[in-house]
């Protein structure tokens, strides 16, 4: 079926099945791949995007469910204040190893942030425990978030 | 102490091989280092295959190993730019081709990143290849000037004449560079390492700045135009085959391309991924079992336990055990038993091939991308020339990706099809085809004198030998020398000591490398088991350990350094324990300290763990930490919670939900603490992986006084102090 989505501020016209999960659409329709595949079954984060801010596992989304709704993906959060903060912590604290799980997890410290600007550390389990990393970064990530808040706070 | 740069070639090697941690390493000059024969008439400077530097001052460093989050990316170009006179954010990194004639890892002879080598294997190469390219580059601004050499120096990029202060670029010596003979390695001099202002320092990571705005291009990121993506479905069973399906319901599905029926698989392709798996789904595909369709991990361990009543090619024999055993105060007995893991790496297995006619081409991130080349020219016929690797990021490799079988795979796949195709396995096939580190069951006995210290020690490990595949070369006498490390040569002094392998391969399920077989193994065992020598001994098991160790330097250094970090004997409360575990692996000494915490309901919670590493010279330090911090997490993951079964030949786990990973609420804090040492380097991937499970098992029985012989930790009754 036709329908439009809104990524990043643009909009597309895109002609799929109404039930293909947006994980899809960003990676074989749009071409976007900054967002990735980790489990299909909304247990790992690997897929996080916003939709309308909030974070969401991208992979059990059907696209049908929310066309006109604003989608923000990894290719984008650098372009809000508290994206671009954590996109600068994990550089400074060098957070990443392989780096596939990163999109998502910076996707969910960016939502984390936009609803508490200055999170503890149970806030921090609660909005991250979704986001599986096996390399192991968890340390440095919970680092990164207490960092790029800080950065933030007047 | 010996600096490895004043070290001779030939010194090095005996140095390289004496600290494999029962590994045979022996190092030679990679062939990419012969100088290069066109380097004159090129229009860049490249003395060597590993670099070149082109009229616009652009160093490119052909980079032979893979980058999986190890940080080996950023390590190799601090090893070239070190010697090199470049600053790191000069060096342009370029995959290095498939080819192992040039870029083969020297310690494992073919082009493959794995066993903690990378560093090992190039620390001397990178570093010569840097100083030639300097030294000619040096020689030429001379020459210009007409002056000696040796009134000249190199930095960051520029030729100084010293006394005039005069300056020429390495872009304005390119040229003339690349007229002059190359000079043989061993003539132009390394760096001392206190000259060293790269090496040693926590530089940036290359590859972080892509990675952060998901610009990093992983292998299942390909694209290429008109490309097909296949879903793929494998006998479920190990060794099935394919019985029916419903094609015409598959190919219903819009967006359908074609089904591709393999002997044990099948692969939807399709324009997109989603109408792959409804697809595959549609197609109610039907299986034989074949030969396997009835394994069970119980059956499989009831063979190992079987086996272990026989004798095994022996690894170690020294003194005589029997004999002192014999004649013991007190002989104490133990059996442990630990379970198949998958890696489960972040990025599902996936491979994009463009099978032509007269070539191949293969997208993927492999840690063996020659082994792959090879493999699929035996497939197809090609020359293997005609079948080019692409190598990409890998969203964590763990030893998964050093098997080629995927890769294949994806060829078999793209065979039947018309124009590029990217196959991408599901997380659930991820699981349930893996390649599993086997499971291991070992006898463990000792006797100990009037002191409790041990006087005999003898250790049975019975199991699968991953190398009598992957590196039958490498099996001596019957032994695998990775299914030993760790076992036949304790860091202890043990004068009565046998160690023996019993080799069992397991039916219906195959095996292979992970983030450490022998030391995920034998060092859990070892390390559990000379607790239990300590506790029979009524000792503290830190002090136990350092009486062990007076001949043993290093080791001592990283256990005394880390039961100080982790402030050893400090009252815990209840229920909390600290648990120390030492090894030498990977060519490197570490210890660790595990503060856990054993709650009522008998789960246990990792608060801490304190890890030291003398790992020779270092690189980078912060990439030390990270592969601390990480490969903690990694070998704590599997020791709570890892576990594949099998159940009518098939791998019970699917997912993330019962094939848990550790998360951010159950992560414990992880510090290293790195001795400053001049000693070659040593690996650092794998290290803290092995460790860790002892170290929390022994943890475990501080807080609770009970013993954990079998991992995971999860599968034990609730553990709670009476």
């Amino acid at each position: 079926m036709n329908l439009t989505i809104n990524v990043n501020g643009t909009a597309h016209n895109i002609d799929v099945e109404a039930d293909m999960p947006l994980l899809w659409v960003l990676r074989d329709v749009l071409g976007m791949t900054g967002t990735k595949f980790g489990c299909g079954a909304a247990l790992c984060g690997a897929c996080t995007v916003h939709l309308d801010g909030a974070a969401i596992r991208s992979c059990v989304m059907p696209v049908g469910n929310i066309a006109g709704r604003a989608i923000t993906t990894i290719e984008a959060i650098g372009s809000t204040p508290q994206g671009q903060a954590v996109q600068r912590a994990w550089l400074e604290l060098e957070v990443v190893q392989c780096g596939y799980c990163q999109s998502g997890q910076i996707m969910a410290a960016a939502a984390l942030l936009a609803s508490r600007p200055d999170p503890d550390d149970h806030d921090i389990d609660a909005a991250m425990s979704g986001n599986v990393c096996r390399c192991g970064t968890y340390q440095r990530i919970r680092s990164a978030i207490h960092h790029a808040a800080g950065s933030r706070r007047p | 102490m010996k600096s490895s740069a004043i070290l001779g070639r030939r010194e090095f090697l005996k140095d390289a091989a004496a600290i494999g941690g029962g590994l045979i390493l022996t190092i030679a000059i990679p062939p990419a280092m012969r100088p290069s024969l066109a380097a004159s008439a090129a229009p860049y400077f490249a003395p060597n295959a590993f670099i070149r530097v082109d009229p616009e001052g652009i160093v490119t460093l052909m980079m032979p190993m893979a980058e999986m989050g190890q940080g080996v990316h950023t390590a190799l170009a601090m090893l070239l730019a070190e010697e090199l006179e470049v600053p790191l954010e000069q060096v342009k990194l370029e995959q290095a081709p498939s080819d192992d004639s040039l870029y083969a890892n020297p310690i494992l002879h073919v082009q493959s990143t794995g066993a903690s080598t990378s560093i090992r294997a190039f620390w001397t190469p990178l570093r010569q290849a840097g100083a030639v390219a300097r030294h000619l580059l040096l020689t030429a601004a001379a020459k210009r000037w007409d002056v000696t050499p040796d009134s000249c120096l190199a930095k960051r990029g520029v030729v100084i004449h010293i006394s005039s202060s005069r300056q020429l670029r390495f872009s304005d010596l390119v040229h003339a560079a690349a007229a002059l003979p190359v000079p043989s390695l061993d003539s132009v001099p390394l760096k001392h390492p206190s000259q060293f202002t790269l090496i040693g320092t926590s530089a940036r990571r290359l590859d972080t700045p892509d990675k952060v705005v998901g610009r990093a291009q992983f292998g299942i990121d390909m694209k290429l135009p008109g490309m097909a993506i296949a879903a793929v479905a494998i006998s479920p069973a190990f060794g099935g085959r394919l019985k029916s399906l419903n094609e015409a319901a598959a190919l219903a599905v819009s967006g359908v391309r074609q089904i591709v029926r393999l002997d044990n698989a099948v692969a939807a392709v399709a324009n997109d991924t989603w109408a792959a798996k409804k697809a595959l789904a549609a197609a109610a595909i039907q299986w034989d079992d074949g030969p396997n369709g009835q394994v069970s991990t119980a059956q499989i361990i009831r063979q190992l336990e079987e086996a272990s009543a026989r004798p095994g090619a022996v690894a170690r024999h020294d003194g005589d055990p029997d004999r002192a055993m014999a004649s013991a105060a007190q002989v104490v007995e133990a059996v442990y038993q630990i379970p198949f893991l998958a890696h489960a790496a972040m990025e599902p297995m996936n491979c994009t091939v463009h099978m032509q006619k007269d070539s191949c081409d293969i997208w993927v991130g492999t840690q063996v991308p020659t082994l792959t080349q090879v493999q699929v020219a035996e497939l197809t016929g090609l020359p293997k020339r005609a079948v080019r690797v692409h190598n990409q990021y890998l969203g964590g490799g763990f030893g998964r990706r050093l098997e080629p079988d995927g890769n294949l795979l994806a060829a078999r796949i793209a065979r039947h099809v018309d124009g590029p195709v990217k196959v991408v396995w599901s997380r659930e096939e991820d699981i349930q085809h893996d390649m599993y580190r086997p499971c291991y069951l070992d006898r463990m006995s000792a006797a100990l004198d009037v002191h409790g210290n041990p006087v005999a020690w003898k250790h049975r490990l019975c199991g699968s030998s991953v190398y009598s595949r992957y590196h039958p070369n490498l099996i001596k006498n019957g032994i695998d020398p990775d299914a030993v490390a760790g076992a036949a040569q304790p860091p202890y002094e043990l004068t009565n000591i046998h160690v023996e392998f019993v080799r069992v391969e397991p039916p219906g399920i195959p095996t292979s490398l992970w983030r450490g077989v022998g030391p995920t193994h034998n060092i859990f065992v070892v390390e559990s088991f000379i607790d239990e020598l300590a506790h029979a001994a009524k000792r503290d098991p830190v002090e136990y350990r350092k009486s062990l160790l007076t001949r043993n330097p290093r080791a001592l250094g990283v256990l005394m350094l880390a039961a100080k970090q982790a402030d050893w004997g400090r009252p815990l409360p209840a229920r909390w324990g600290r648990g120390v575990a030492l090894q030498f692996a990977y060519g490197s000494f570490a210890a660790q300290v595990v503060e856990a915490e054993v709650g009522v309901d008998g789960r246990v919670r990792v608060h801490r763990i304190v890890c030291a590493i003398d790992c020779g010279m270092i690189v980078n330090p912060n990439t030390i930490a990270a592969q601390m911090e990480g490969g903690a997490l990694f070998g704590l993951t599997a020791a709570l919670y890892g576990e594949i079964t099998l159940k009518k030949g098939r791998v019970v786990q699917s997912n993330f939900n019962d094939y848990r990973p550790m998360r951010m609420n159950e992560a414990p804090i992880v510090e290293t603490h790195v001795v400053q040492s001049s000693e070659p380097p040593g690996g650092v991937g794998e290290v803290a992986t092995a460790t860790v499970s002892p170290a929390v098992a022994n943890a475990v029985f501080a807080a609770t006084g009970k013993r954990i012989r079998r991992l995971p930790i999860k599968t034990l009754d609730a553990i709670s102090k009476s």
